[in-house]
């Protein structure tokens, strides 16, 4: 008799499946709930990783609820790679069409957030220009340029104020947040990730440039929004180190 | 607006961001701003709670596995189900109409 | 032949090291007390960057390291996941670490990593399988490789070989070296109501280029019979000792690691436990 992995990792995924046959207690009986030992590492070391990875969805929907959605998700979707470090990505979409959560229409953008929390902690990282480059190339010539920004930057655009809703459960005495649409960059000073609410237009020139708009044209996008400031948007970037190179178009 | 000014406004925006930089030293914002990110889902080769717990029990969520017993701050947040002010179709409507206000 | 000139530091010393957490950077570099070296779990340190890469970066320079793998799956079915043999050699290129090791388990199959050490059964088809897996482990990596017995929670009535005799094959066959864990024999040995020190008397200790000491917790199974738990959350259990201070009496010193992965401590109590397996190995003449 033998055990193949295929009947191991299904009856490890699936409580209401028949233990493996052949498995035994070394002493002539049958291996019995022994077996659960495996089926508790595997559910409960992946429910602890999204625990830790989601810790705003989690403190959303309850601690209980949680280890219910997270039961649910990691036999839809295991890890389909060892890096627990990155487990969760479909989890977003997940929250959307489970049932119990469904209805909360911003928590799979609440996860998208701490997703990308955690991919800019793990990122490349990367020099950042010195300011004075900016001072010293002519504007035409900066106008033309395609400006590099940090591998740790993310931009999460949400219909929900996510912002809010992540202050609200993570920062004490944070306000109750307030039904608008709200753009988010994740921007990585040296190593901590933090979540910065973007003014009018921000977020359509980080998309610009990231992907690969030269300057001048990403003024452009952002100005459809005539609150658009400039000077303020670059200052934010310059602060948070996000901005590695200046460079002529290719 | 022409070229020519949109340069100005250019460079205008770009002596305020770096007026900006002068005032406000990148590294005296920095913060501790950690949030527990640093440890999320780490590897290890540690076993876990032995034969008796939740990760033997089936995972049932139409029951009373998924209680609002312990809601979460969701119960805090008042917010439509959807973006736009609507319900869902064929929603679960009971989810948003019992939590605690 | 596997060229070492380019390590920093050749192999892990007689001396007690630690699984390295992120939370007791600065403890370990302000004063490691008797650590010698640190281990790390190798997929922890296969994103692009940010601290945990930092950190290691500024310890590599004072501390030889064990990179210990976690997720190659080297007991699996299926063939390595070349995408993950890639990463590791990426890190092992750059770290250029005293020891690489890796379970006798598997964690993945048909794409679904399972983030458990998961069991084999002992047999002429799982050695040959094994043994191919390291081959190819060891010729990526440019270096040898060491094998850790598992903790065993149950058996395979297919099994046709002691562990034991499994571990001493495998090495013979590819030339890899073994990590003895002596809380996994402890436990494996409650478990399965075995004897340890048989266990450890049938090892071969020649082979050992690292030992194991952590801390487990008690279950029972459906007759009542102890199970214990390799848990990592707490000290070592005082059996584990014994079975420590025979195995170094026996083998001499060796480069111990105490594992600590749940309800992980401040420094001083992990330190504590470094002590403490340093009193065994000067216990000891080299």
């Amino acid at each position: 008799m033998t055990v193949s992995q295929s009947d191991f990792r299904a009856a490890l995924l699936d409580p209401k499946a028949q233990r493996p046959s052949g498995l035994s207690d070394g002493k002539g009986d049958n291996a019995g709930r022994r077996f659960d030992v495996y089926r508790n590492n595997v559910a409960v070391s992946l429910t602890e990783a999204l625990e830790t990875a989601f810790p705003v969805v989690a403190k959303l929907v309850g601690t209980q609820n949680f280890k219910t959605l997270a039961g649910a998700f990691l036999r839809a979707h295991p890890p389909a790679s060892p890096l627990m470090m990155f487990y969760g990505s479909e989890l977003p979409a997940f929250i959307a069409a489970f049932p119990p959560t469904r209805e909360i229409g911003y928590l799979p953008d609440v996860a998208r957030l701490e997703l990308a929390l955690r991919q800019s902690y793990h990122a490349a990282d990367a020099q950042p220009i010195n300011p004075a480059v900016l001072e010293t190339t002519p504007t035409e010539t900066l106008m033309a340029s395609r400006v590099g920004l940090a591998p740790s930057l993310r931009l999460i655009r949400s219909p929900w104020p996510i912002h809010a809703i992540w202050r609200f459960n993570m920062v004490e005495g944070a306000a109750k947040p307030e039904m608008a649409a709200e753009d988010i960059a994740v921007l990585r000073m040296e190593f901590d990730p933090e979540p910065v609410l973007l003014g009018p237009g921000m977020a359509d020139f980080v998309e610009a440039l990231t992907n690969g708009r030269a300057l001048g044209e990403a003024v452009e996008s952002a100005s459809l929004s005539p609150d658009f400031d400039l000077g303020r948007t670059l200052a934010l970037l310059l602060a948070h180190e996000c901005i590695i190179s200046i460079g002529e178009m290719t | 607006m022409s070229n020519t000014t949109k340069t100005l406004a250019v460079a205008g925006a770009v002596a305020a961001a770096l007026a900006a930089q002068m005032t406000v030293p990148a590294h005296a914002q920095a913060k501790e701003k950690c949030f527990g990110v640093s440890l999320a889902g780490e590897n290890d080769c540690a076993a876990g709670p032995g034969t008796t717990c939740a990760g033997t029990s089936t995972v049932d969520y139409q029951g009373n596995a998924w209680t609002l017993v312990d809601a979460g701050t969701c119960a805090d947040i008042e917010l439509p189900a959807m973006a736009d002010g609507t319900a869902r179709m064929g929603s679960l409507e009971e989810l948003d109409r019992d939590l605690p206000a | 032949m596997l060229d070492t000139t380019t390590q920093r530091f050749e192999r892990l010393p007689d001396a007690p090291g630690v699984g390295y957490k992120p939370q007791h950077f600065q403890d370990i570099a302000s004063d490691p007390g008797p650590v010698g070296w640190l281990e790390i779990h190798a997929e922890n340190y296969m994103g692009s960057g940010g601290r945990p890469l930092a950190q290691l970066r500024h310890l590599a320079e004072r501390f030889p390291f064990s990179v210990h793998g976690v997720g190659l799956s080297i007991g699996g079915e299926d063939r390595l996941d070349p995408e993950h043999l890639a990463r590791l050699k990426h890190l092992v290129d750059w770290l250029k670490p005293a020891s690489f090791s890796e379970h006798l388990a598997w964690s993945t199959h048909e794409s679904a990593f399972l983030n458990d050490l998961l069991p084999l059964p002992y047999t002429e088809a799982t050695l040959a399988r094994v043994a191919d897996h390291i081959d190819e482990v060891q010729d990526t990596l440019g270096r040898r490789m060491l094998l850790e017995n598992p903790s065993s929670y149950l058996a395979f009535d297919e099994s046709t070989m002691a562990e034991t005799q499994f571990l001493q094959e495998v090495a013979r066959k590819t030339g890899c070296g073994l990590l003895l864990d002596v809380n996994n024999v402890f436990v494996s040995a409650t478990n399965l109501a075995t004897d340890p020190v048989s266990y450890i008397d049938a090892f071969p200790l020649d082979l050992v280029g690292e030992i194991h000491l952590g801390g487990h917790d008690e279950d029972e199974d459906d007759h009542g019979a102890p199970l214990l738990i390799d848990s990592h959350g707490r000290e070592v259990a005082d059996p584990v000792w014994t079975l420590y201070e025979h195995t170094i009496r026996k083998a001499g010193p060796l480069p111990t690691l105490i594992e600590w992965d749940n309800n992980v401590p401040e420094w001083p109590a992990l330190e504590a436990e470094a002590v403490r397996a340093a009193r065994v190995l000067q216990s000891t003449p080299a």
